[in-house]
């Protein structure tokens, strides 16, 4: 297998000097390995750029090329005039562009732009969308987004995953962690708690509002509800002993958590303000680790009641729980995608800890990495891709792999060690 | 008999000494007299009591014999001194996902509940907690590192 390393600011990206990376970026994106049938789109920076906070362009070409589906056609410069009147098709098809994006931007006041986009499929010669949004200064970035996942969805059909966001944790020192959250290409980080105990298992809640995560800070574990937009949170488990492991439904009013007030770890049901809890896991071993299904109608955990840990699934009203994973003698850390048809786990293989696909219609299994400390896999919004922790030549990373094995990328924190990811909702439009 | 035991516990209380790399235990635990001397060992860091943590082969979550004169000197001092309350923070090797390694080291810190229980202690006095392997005493991945966070640490809460 061809394996191509790029940086993705080495791409067709316009050489004006536009960076997709800003000096103080906190995290690089690698891509290595890329799928076949690459798109070929040209997407030369919109008109106004030069007096634009944010290169929208630019953004809009690394969210496309991090897909694995697209290539972009390298183009100098803005997007020339008379594209902006009518597109020259044919001229753009003879440069290798199935696709152009023509778009504009310019400030309507010291804080507010109007920006325009315009997809234009090359080959028919039709205008496949077009969009103008006025937006303030700071939403720029998220409206680039929100342009790479209509193009994206406009040419292959899927939804895309550009305008939504990440959690992840970094830690920088013995005594130094932080709860990080950043747009989903890790540009914006924003750092939502410092602490200098561990903070472990972020999870986002269905609506992108909050943020619930275990923390050591009052040296066991306790859970927290955290409102990422005030900062404000709120202490919702701190039983006697561990509370760890919280799960939202995706109604977004129950949570499944992970207690040890009763002797040993077994999962049990509570509201998001800590209220009406209840056992919902009875065995004789450890319970851990729960997550709802796409429905609600089930929640999936670790256990190892049968000697060793695997993955259960139970329904919310029953007692009983069936086991789903067979084959490896070592499974934890479940993942359930949005259309439910997917498991992701880890299962560990002669010592090596690897993120798993279990189709659960066929039950086909497949190891998705060649890493061998991977931790807590994550889907992306659309179902398509896996966010991840692994570890490189002894530091703390994130991967993305595609569910199909084939496009990779690596998010390194320049800080020090990140780890425990979870991936936030697409983010509605402005 | 009687002699060869203190030699015994002598030798590994310095053997702990040596992996948990702290200053030189020369107070016999077992003795009376020398814990007496040394005060609270939730204010007093080198209280002898304090270096003595609770350590677990690979895979085991059970106090094993070679642990019971740790457990005697602890069960001493908490049953003698009606106020003290302990929590048992219980850890895991770095191997293995987060939130299952934190219910493994649950494990371990109830296992030694339980003992302290059987040693006299009352329940309501020690709260049983797990740090999994968010908190290693040892940072390498060899044998070695691990076996030094395969452990229970009874920490005692100041009044």
């Amino acid at each position: 297998m061809q394996v191509n390393r790029r940086m993705f600011m080495a791409t067709g990206v316009a050489a004006t000097g536009a960076v997709a990376v800003p000096a103080w970026a906190q995290l690089r994106i690698e891509i290595t390995g890329v799928g076949a049938n690459q798109f070929p789109i040209a997407i030369p920076q919109f008109q106004g750029t030069h007096n634009s906070p944010v290169d929208i362009a630019s953004v809009i070409t690394a969210d496309l090329e991090r897909s694995g589906a697209f290539r972009a056609i390298k183009v100098m410069g803005e997007i020339p005039a008379e594209d902006l009147k009518k597109p020259r098709g044919p001229f753009w098809q003879t440069m290798g562009a199935n696709a152009l994006v023509v778009g504009t931007i310019e400030a309507i006041t010291e804080t507010r732009f109007a920006t325009t986009l315009r997809l234009f499929d090359t080959v028919k010669g039709t205008v496949l969308t077009e969009k103008r949004y006025v937006v303030d200064k700071a939403d720029l970035r998220l409206t680039a987004h929100q342009m790479a996942d209509d193009i994206y969805e406009k040419i292959t059909g899927e939804s895309g995953i550009f305008a939504s966001r990440l959690a992840y944790v970094l830690q920088t020192g013995p005594k130094a962690y932080e709860l990080i959250v950043s747009d989903s290409d890790g540009e914006n980080p924003k750092t939502a708690l410092k602490s200098n105990q561990s903070i472990i298992s972020p999870m986002w809640s269905p609506n992108g509002a909050l943020l619930t995560y275990v923390s050591f800070e009052a040296n066991k574990p306790v859970i927290y509800l955290h409102d990422v937009r005030s900062g404000e949170r709120r202490l919702i488990a701190s039983f006697k002993g561990n509370n760890s492991a919280p799960a939202f439904s995706p109604d977004g009013k129950t949570m499944a958590v992970a207690l040890s007030m009763g002797g040993g770890t077994h999962i049990y049901l509570m509201s998001t303000n800590g209220t009406n809890v209840r056992k919902f896991t009875f065995s004789q071993g450890i319970d851990t680790e729960p997550v709802f299904s796409h429905d609600g109608r089930y929640v999936y955990f670790t256990s190892d009641r049968g000697g060793s840990p695997q993955i259960y699934r139970q329904a919310v009203d029953s007692r009983l729980a069936q086991r789903v994973t067979y084959n490896c003698d070592y499974a934890i850390s479940p993942a359930i995608s949005p259309k439910g048809d997917r498991l992701a786990f880890v299962s560990r293989m002669a010592g090596a800890f690897r993120v798993t696909l279990l189709d659960l219609n066929t039950m086909a299994q497949t190891v998705l990495t060649d890493t061998v400390r991977d931790e807590s896999p994550t889907f992306a919004p659309n179902g398509k891709v896996l966010v991840y922790a692994t570890e490189e030549r002894g530091v703390g990373v994130l991967a993305t792999v595609s569910l199909d094995g084939r496009v990779r990328t690596r998010l390194t924190g320049r800080r020090g060690d990140i780890r425990e990811p979870t991936w936030g909702p697409l983010l509605n439009k402005i | 008999m009687q002699v060869k035991t203190k030699i015994l516990f002598v030798s590994m209380a310095m053997a702990a000494g040596l992996l948990t790399g702290c200053s030189s235990v020369d107070l016999n635990p077992n003795s009376a007299e020398d814990i007496a001397m040394m005060g609270d060992p939730a204010t007093n860091p080198d209280h002898p009591l304090n270096q003595q943590s609770i350590y677990f082969a690979f895979d085991s979550y059970s106090v094993g014999a070679d642990s019971q004169d740790k457990m005697q000197a602890h069960a001493r001092y908490l049953t003698t001194h009606p106020n003290a309350k302990v929590v048992l923070e219980g850890n895991t090797d770095a191997r293995g996902g987060r939130e299952y390694n934190l219910a493994l080291g649950q494990k371990r810190s109830e296992s030694v509940k339980d003992r302290l229980q059987l040693l006299g202690v009352p329940a309501d006095r020690m709260e049983s907690v797990s740090f999994g392997k968010e908190k290693p005493r040892a940072l390498g991945h060899d044998e070695e590192s691990y076996q030094e966070n395969r452990r229970v640490d009874i920490k005692y809460l100041a009044q």
